[in-house]
This record gives structure tokens, sequence and C-alpha cells, in this order.
């Protein structure tokens, strides 16, 4: 990490606990639940900035990653096992004696028994990280149009067999998902007790986040990555292996939003196919554009702005129609994102030349 | 399978494919003149249902049609002047972007101008129940106006490249566009005429179809997917294959209902696409060689 990083992020860190106590002596803390999923979201848009900004591929699939580790997550926390385990399964029974599962009472007092959430997390990352493994190796030969589209109709693929399955809630989606004790004393969950704690878990997943992707893009990683971004066929002659690390690059950044979807699930205690749709991707792409592309900190503050102002409900019934209005105007006048613009490189430069006089 | 099964599938397989094929052939009108997919090419399908469906009460049903498929064209040449004629060499990914947010703007207007509500115009001959015996399948009449007028455009788009100066003109600024220029061909102009012709046969089939398949606010995002596994299938900017691979995934896709759910029918499709780009990106018809020079 370069020492500008560094500085960024201890101004995140700032900004994070200044808004916190914001809330707090303004006596606004409801604005505390939009920001915490702003968090998650951010962390999508982190992993995505990293695949089109840094390796130069873009991907309109992305909200399937998410949903699939949020579905995976949620499925696994409330599908009742006990049927399972009086018919004598032995995968059940297995689980069952390693301490995997938990067994609690429902509402009408019948005992039922699901995956502890840490097991479920853990698994739907790593189906994730198979699957996004597994779709990258031939997605990413293909280029341009060709990619765009596959990786749209990837992401379309989740979203039928997410309204298509059962076990998923077809189009009602899961509810009633328990929280997920990351530690005792310490739960993902959307009870109000927990709100100031769950927001402090969302912003250090993306502070971790940001930190680790800001590693990987200063090392070799980085340096291959930017190199296939600037000539694909240069990078290969001079011995980069491409494909690994675009395929490398792509389950990262799968990992990234599948841990969102994870935590967003257990935090909202609900999941519903509209975060498998198509406009959810579209909309993430939109933000890493908006931010510049190749811009952590960029697409970091656009996320959280673009976000929070759509969690806060600020477009109204014109949301999408916003997201499509902002893609649109920024790629017309500025290509490079809004924190790239030409007038602020021409602002600093007249700050500079009056700090020489 | 009985006979009659097998042909009623056929049928149903043959107008969605080559409702399919005109959106295909949209999108390699559009991507031979200028190199790029338009993500927005289903929603002008969209809107020709749309505006016809709203024209039909005030005048007869020809005349709504001619002027929504009117309207659309006018629609696709004011979003070429507007979003497009002027980027100078702008770059894939940036059209991507730009062309997927100008559908989104389209459907956004769509939904608060006609709301979510599914409509569809009447039909154009009989009605719903109204169906004539093919081969002991009962076919509705309204299949065969789809099929005959889709036929129709595609015939009359081959003439056009072949046989007038305009299409001509077009042809040569997917050739070569420098050297199109050089003979004193307006370049820009062609690019805006692609969009209007593509805006235009996607609107006509879009009126002709409304009536079986209903037209809602967003229904041009599975149209166009569609269309562009089709426009690949046959060969990305080979318009007369396009009617040969639309037919083939119409008809796959018509008998995939016969052994998966009918929730999954869309996903078998895609799934056909991203094979069809693992495999050969090319195309079914088209030449490897000449797509490895091509830009994507």
């Amino acid at each position: 990490m370069a020492v500008k990083d560094y500085l960024s992020a201890l101004i995140l860190i700032a900004v994070v606990v200044f808004i916190q106590l914001a809330t707090k002596a303004t006596d606004t803390s409801y604005y505390l639940t939009q920001l915490t999923m702003t968090g998650y979201y951010s962390l999508v848009i982190i992993g995505l900035c990293l695949v089109m900004g840094y390796a130069g591929q873009i991907s309109l699939g992305h909200a399937g990653f998410f949903a699939i580790g949020g579905y995976t997550s949620a499925a696994l926390t409330t599908y009742n096992l006990t049927p399972l385990l009086e018919q004598g399964n032995g995968l059940v029974r297995f689980l069952s004696d390693k301490g995997l599962l938990i067994s609690t009472l429902n509402l009408y007092g019948e005992a039922v028994l699901y995956v502890n959430p840490w097991p479920a997390a853990i698994l739907a990352v790593i189906l994730t990280a198979c699957i996004a493994f597994l779709i990258g190796i031939p997605v990413l030969k293909l280029k341009g149009h060709y990619l765009a589209m596959a990786t749209l109709g990837f992401g379309i693929i989740i979203y039928r067999v997410v309204l298509a399955t059962e076990i998923f809630g077809e189009a009602d989606g899961i509810s009633e998902i328990p929280g997920f004790t990351l530690f005792p004393g310490v739960c993902v969950n959307g009870d109000f007790g927990n709100r100031v704690i769950n927001y402090y878990i969302a912003w250090s997943l993306v502070l971790i986040g940001v930190i680790l992707l800001l590693n990987l893009i200063h090392s070799r990683v980085g340096r291959a990555l930017r190199a296939i971004h600037g000539s694909e066929d240069a990078a290969n002659a001079m011995g980069v292996n491409t494909a690994r690390y675009k395929v490398y690059t792509f389950v990262i950044s799968a990992v990234f939003a599948a841990v969102a979807g994870i935590f967003l699930a257990h935090y909202n205690g609900g999941i519903g196919p509209s975060e498998a749709g198509i406009m959810k991707s579209v909309r993430y792409v939109a933000i890493v554009a908006i931010g510049g592309m190749a811009s952590m900190w960029g697409s970091l503050t656009m996320g959280v702005l673009l976000n929070f102002m759509s969690l806060r409900g600020m477009f109204g019934s014109y949301d999408d129609a916003v997201f499509g209005a902002i893609m649109i105007i920024i790629m017309l006048f500025a290509p490079n994102g809004l924190l790239n613009l030409p007038v602020w490189q021409k602002i600093s430069k007249s700050i500079a030349d009056k700090e020489n006089d | 399978m009985t006979t009659e099964l097998f042909t009623q599938y056929l049928f149903a397989g043959i107008t969605y494919g080559i409702i399919y094929a005109v959106v295909a052939i949209g999108f390699n009108i559009i991507y031979n003149t200028t190199g790029i997919i338009n993500f927005a090419q289903g929603e002008f399908v969209m809107l020709g249902g749309m505006i016809s469906i709203s024209l039909n009460p005030l005048m007869p049903l020809p005349l709504a049609i001619g002027l929504a498929v009117m309207l659309t064209t006018l629609i696709g040449a004011l979003i070429e002047m507007v979003f497009i004629r002027w980027l100078v060499h702008p770059s894939v990914l940036r059209m991507i972007i730009i062309t997927i947010g100008i559908s989104i703007l389209i459907r956004e207007v769509a939904l608060h101008i006609w709301g979510e509500g599914v409509r569809s115009l009447p039909y154009f001959y009989g009605n719903e129940i109204s169906s004539i015996d093919i081969l002991g399948a009962h076919v509705s009449p309204q299949v065969l106006w789809v099929v005959g007028v889709c036929s129709i455009i595609v015939t009359l788009l081959s003439l056009f490249f072949k046989f007038t100066p305009l299409g001509q003109e077009m042809l040569a600024c997917s050739a070569n566009r420098l050297a199109a220029t050089l003979c004193g061909i307006n370049a820009k102009n062609m690019v805006t005429l692609s969009f209007m012709l593509s805006a235009g046969i996607g609107a006509l089939a879009g009126c002709v179809v409304s009536p079986i398949t209903y037209t809602q606010y967003d229904c041009g995002t599975g149209l166009a997917i569609k269309g562009f596994t089709v426009a690949v299938l046959g060969g990305l900017g080979n318009s007369m294959a396009a009617v040969a691979a639309g037919l083939l995934l119409g008809i796959l896709e018509a008998f995939s209902i016969h052994i998966f759910p009918l929730a999954f029918q869309d996903a078998i499709s895609i799934s056909i696409l991203l094979l069809i780009l693992f495999i050969r990106p090319h195309g079914l018809f088209g030449s490897k060689e000449a797509a490895e020079l091509k830009e994507f």
C-alpha cells in the first residue's frame, strides 16, 4: 500500500467513527441501518472494482454471486433438518455429532434443527468460489460484448434458478434467517440494540476488504493485472499468465460479493430474488464506472453515496431511472469517472500554483 | 410424443424463433455499421407493442401499427443522434455501459407511462379461440401473421441491402468505413439509418407478436438476450444465418418445455448462449478466421 492509501484508510476510519458519534449526538441512529447495508453493498463494489478497473474485465453478473452466497447461507440456516435426523440420515447425524447444527424451538414449541451460521457461511463462500472458478475459466476467455453478454446470461440463470427453486422460497425469498453470532456476544442481526455494533462489523469488513485489495493491487499480481488491462497480448508476450490472473481476480471478487450477501442476509433476516436481479448487477457496474473504474477509493465513495441515497428512498420510484441516467451521463462526459474530471485537476493545479506564489 | 403435439410445439417454436431472428437482425444491422452491440434492442420491440396498443383505440389497427413503427423509428434516430453520433472512437466497455443505460431509461419511462400491467393488441384476425387446423394441430391465425410479417421483413431487408443504392452504401460502411467515407458516403448518416432500421423492424415485430406474447414494460431484456444468442449462434453480422439460428433456438426452446419445467425455459436458452460462446464464438455458420479479425 502506498502512503496515500494509509492516509485514506485512516480517513475512512475517522469518517466511520465520526458518523456513528454524529448520529448518536443528533439522535438519528436510524441512519445506521442503511449505512450498515451500504457497507455490505460497498464490499461488492470494491470487489467488482478489482475486476473492472484493474483487470479490465466487465462483469454483469455480480448480483449472481451475491445471491449464491446469501441464499446458500440463508437456506442452510433456515432449513429444518429434524425430519432428516429422525429418518436416520447419516450426513445430518455426522454434522450433529460434530456440533455444526443448532437445535432450538420454533414459535409453536416444536424442536427444529438448523445448520450453525458459521459452517453455513464457510460453505457458502466455498461454493461461490468454486462456481466463480468454473464459470470464470471459459467466460474470461471472451472479450468485450461477448464477455458482457456471457456474464449477463450467468446472472439471469441464477435469477431464474432462485425464482424457480422451492428451497430458495421462489418469488417470496427466504425470511426469518437467524442472526449470525460471530463471537459470543457479537451477533449480526437486525435487532435495534445491536445497531451500533452491526454498523461497526459492516465497516470493519469494508476496511479489511479495502486493505486486502490495495495490498493485492500494489503487489506482483496487481502489476500483472494492470499489464493485462493495458494490453493483454503484450502482457502475454512478457510472460504474464493472463488467463490465470484473470480467473483469480474474478474468484476473489466473487468471494467479496458472497461475503456481502451472507452478512446482509443475516442482518436483514431475509433475502429476496430481487437481490439476484439484473438491475442489481447493472447498478454495481454503474457505481464502479462512476467511481472511475480503476479507483478503489472513488468507487467506495460513490458506492456509499449512491447506495445510501437509494436505500433512504431519495430517488422514489425513479430509482432505476436515476442509475440509468447517471450511467449514460458519466460515460458520455466523464468516461474516467467523476473524480477524474479535468476540472478537478485544474483546480488542484491552480491551488498548487497559488501555494508556490 | 404424438404428431399433433409435435406440430403444436413446432409452430410455437417457429413463432418465437422468427421473432428472435428479427431481434437478432436488428443487432446485426447496428453491429455491421458501428461495431456496437445495442443492448437496448429489445426495448424497441417493447416500444412498438406499447405505442400501437395505446394508439389502437384512437384509429384503425393498421394505422396504429404504422404510426407506432414510425414513432419507434424516430426514437431510434433520436437515440443515435443524442448519445452516439458525436463520440469519437468510444471503447467497447463505454458503449456497453451507455447502451445498457439507454435500455434502462427506456424501460423506466415505459414503466411510468404504461405501468406494470400486461397489455396486448387485439388479434388481427379472429380472436383468442379461433384456430386453423394444420396437420392435426390447432394453430392460431395470429401465428401465421407473425410468421408472414417477419418473413416479409427479412426478404425486404435482404432485397434492400442487395438492390438499392442506400442499402449498398450501408454495406460499404460495414465493409470498410474509411473507404466508404472516401467514396463520398456519409458514414454518420448511415449509422443513424441503421439505428432507424433496426428500431423500425423491432417495433413491427413487437406489434405482430403482441396478441400472442403480450407486452409489458420489461419484456425487452429477455428478448434482447435471446436475440443476441441467435445473432451469435448464426455468426455476428450475418443476417440470413440469424434466421436459421432463430428458428433453431425457438424450436429447441419450445421442445424443452416438454422435458424441463416452464420456469427454466429462459435458463435453457441462456445456457445455449453460454455454450456457443465457449465452444464456437464465431457461430454455427460463421468462419473462424473472419471472426478472429473482428473487434468485439
